[in-house]
């Protein structure tokens, strides 16, 4: 592990308070667990703090929540740092939005409402962009419970 | 779509037989200037993550190398790149050597064809039929080594499926001393040529500050100069032991997006020598019984730039997620920082600039006020080349011809 990747250790434990775990499956993956409340805080620190780069974003349908996985790039060392979000409220899914702190975001937050029925709180333009528009409403594909 | 009556709408996309994507970009213009940019994409969305959750690990390459023809390489070794993470399985040192090979051939063929189309968008059509030229025998080569010309289907988890022959390696070797004199010969002449440092030159500028905040990624953000490289910040493959350079250019424009598409075909060069050189003795797999639970990032720098594989297991025998993101697609909306501004004889190359598929500029119509059609794609193909030839004319140029190189 290089000094870089130690200094960005270091540099996490100021958001330590709004994480409930970090996990590091590798020298260069970062796991930061938090609850939905405070992902929007967590990834400005990443993104704007620590200069990271955003990769994407990944929406997961859990058993019982729904889990978004904002995946940051650390150019420098190599090291993935991926956010960690629990959405627990399964019948009103919401979280806040990064794409008005960065705009690359956009796109993949309006992929995860049309395929898992998450809101967006604060989205700029919040339209579908994968789903077809004769695609029924309420319908969300990448549901477990979603039958074809 | 955002419609605006009063205002004049250039409709590029969405649709053309011949080409696997499809976009659909829609320019607010005002005269020649473009103001505003509206994207819509997902005309051939194929349901591939859900479907990968319906696929054993072993077969989950064969669904990724279709993600995209051109990039058939870069996806499945991305994706395998995360379940040997998960796994924690290290392959033969040949399959690694095997896996750059095939890699870097592909970032050859596929900057070649970028550079053959951009020069068809602007009206240098013998650039199109040289560099696509100098494609056939990369994939000559690739069909040698793989079976195939796309879509190789040679790497899986453990290791790889085709070895490199012993015969295909001077094969190997001579059709690289080609590929570097022509390459070379074509860098050369973008580099030294006035039209195309008129045509190019301060056109679609991505400043650093945007490319940022778009998180752009290869050489779209490296044009910018942004040094990010998946094989340099975050080495997979055997790219840590070879020797060669991140290219770089600051402008942001469309000149510098092909001088580091064009001197990232010489290092891709440089690589393969190296590895076909040091290509060790042994194995190419080793057996993999099973994946245990967890969760992996896999990354490679395909020709567009990074993409990136998030996989989750639970223990079983499939994913439980798989996540894909392809470079195009932090690529692409770069274009509201990139064409607003630009004038409309300049779209066409600026939307080729960052290499996305090209169905979107095959098929343009630019509507008026009244939902007339005024142009279709072919008119402004042609505003585009009037725009090269009246540059021509100004500068006083003799017409471009390779062969004087």
């Amino acid at each position: 592990m290089n000094m870089n990747q130690e200094e960005l250790n270091n540099r996490l434990s100021e958001i330590r308070d709004k994480l409930i775990n970090i996990e590091q499956t590798m020298d260069s993956r970062i796991f930061l667990l938090c609850e939905a409340e405070n992902s929007f805080a967590v990834s400005k620190f990443l993104f704007e703090d620590m200069a990271l780069r955003f990769i994407i974003a990944t929406g997961i349908d859990s058993e019982d929540c729904f889990e978004i996985l904002y995946h940051f790039s650390n150019d420098e060392t190599g090291c993935v740092v991926t956010v960690k979000a629990f959405i627990r409220d399964r019948e009103d899914p919401s979280i806040e939005s990064i794409t008005p702190l960065i705009p690359g975001a956009e796109w993949i937050e309006r992929e995860i409402h049309d395929l898992l029925g998450i809101n967006f709180n604060n989205h700029p333009n919040m339209r579908r962009l994968i789903l077809a528009d004769d695609w029924p409403e309420g319908v969300y594909p990448l549901r477990k419970d979603f039958k074809r | 779509m955002k419609a605006n009556v009063n205002k004049p709408i250039l409709a590029v996309g969405p649709f053309h037989p011949l080409q696997e994507e499809m976009e659909y970009f829609q320019l607010t213009i005002d005269g020649e200037i473009v103001t505003d940019i509206d994207m819509r994409i997902s005309y051939n969305h194929r349901g591939i993550e859900r479907l990968s959750e319906t696929l054993q690990f072993d077969q989950v390459p064969f669904l990724v190398s279709r993600v995209c023809g051109i990039c058939s390489a870069s996806h499945p070794l991305a994706y395998i790149n995360a379940v040997e993470e998960i796994a924690g399985i290290t392959p033969p040192e040949r399959a690694l050597y095997v896996r750059t090979i095939i890699n870097e051939l592909e970032r050859i063929h596929s900057h070649l064809l970028w550079v053959g189309l951009a020069g068809h968008f602007i009206g240098y059509d013998t650039v199109f039929m040289w560099a696509w030229k100098y494609r056939e025998p990369v994939l000559d080569l690739l069909e040698e080594i793989t079976g195939n010309r796309n879509n190789y289907g040679n790497v899986k988890v453990g290791g790889c499926r085709e070895d490199i022959s012993d015969d295909a390696i001077p094969r190997i070797q001579k059709e690289l001393e080609g590929i570097e004199k022509k390459t070379d010969m074509l860098t050369k002449a973008v580099l030294d040529d006035p039209i195309i440092h008129t045509r190019l030159k301060g056109v679609g500028v991505l400043t650093k500050g945007s490319a940022v905040e778009y998180a752009v990624t290869g050489p779209t953000a490296r044009g910018s100069g942004i040094a990010i490289d998946a094989r340099y910040d975050d080495p997979y493959a055997v790219y840590a032991d070879l020797d060669w350079e991140v290219i770089t250019q600051t402008e942001g424009d469309v000149f510098a997006k092909a001088v580091v598409r064009l001197l990232e075909i010489l290092e891709s060069v440089k690589m393969i020598r190296q590895a076909v050189k040091k290509l060790p003795k042994g194995p190419i797999a080793i057996e993999v019984r099973e994946i245990p639970p967890g969760e992996g990032c896999g990354r490679a720098e395909a020709p567009r730039g990074e993409t990136f594989h998030y996989v989750r297991s639970d223990g079983g025998n499939r994913p439980v997620r798989h996540k894909i993101r392809a470079p195009s697609y932090v690529n692409v909306p770069s274009f509201r920082a990139s064409c607003i501004g630009q004038h409309i004889a300049d779209v066409t190359i600026t939307l080729a600039a960052v290499d996305p598929c090209y169905s979107c500029t095959e098929r343009l119509a630019v509507v008026d006020g009244h939902s007339n059609i005024v142009h279709d794609y072919e008119a402004l193909l042609k505003l585009s080349r009037e725009k090269t030839a009246r540059i021509k004319k100004e500068i006083g140029t003799p017409e471009f011809k390779l062969e004087d190189f």
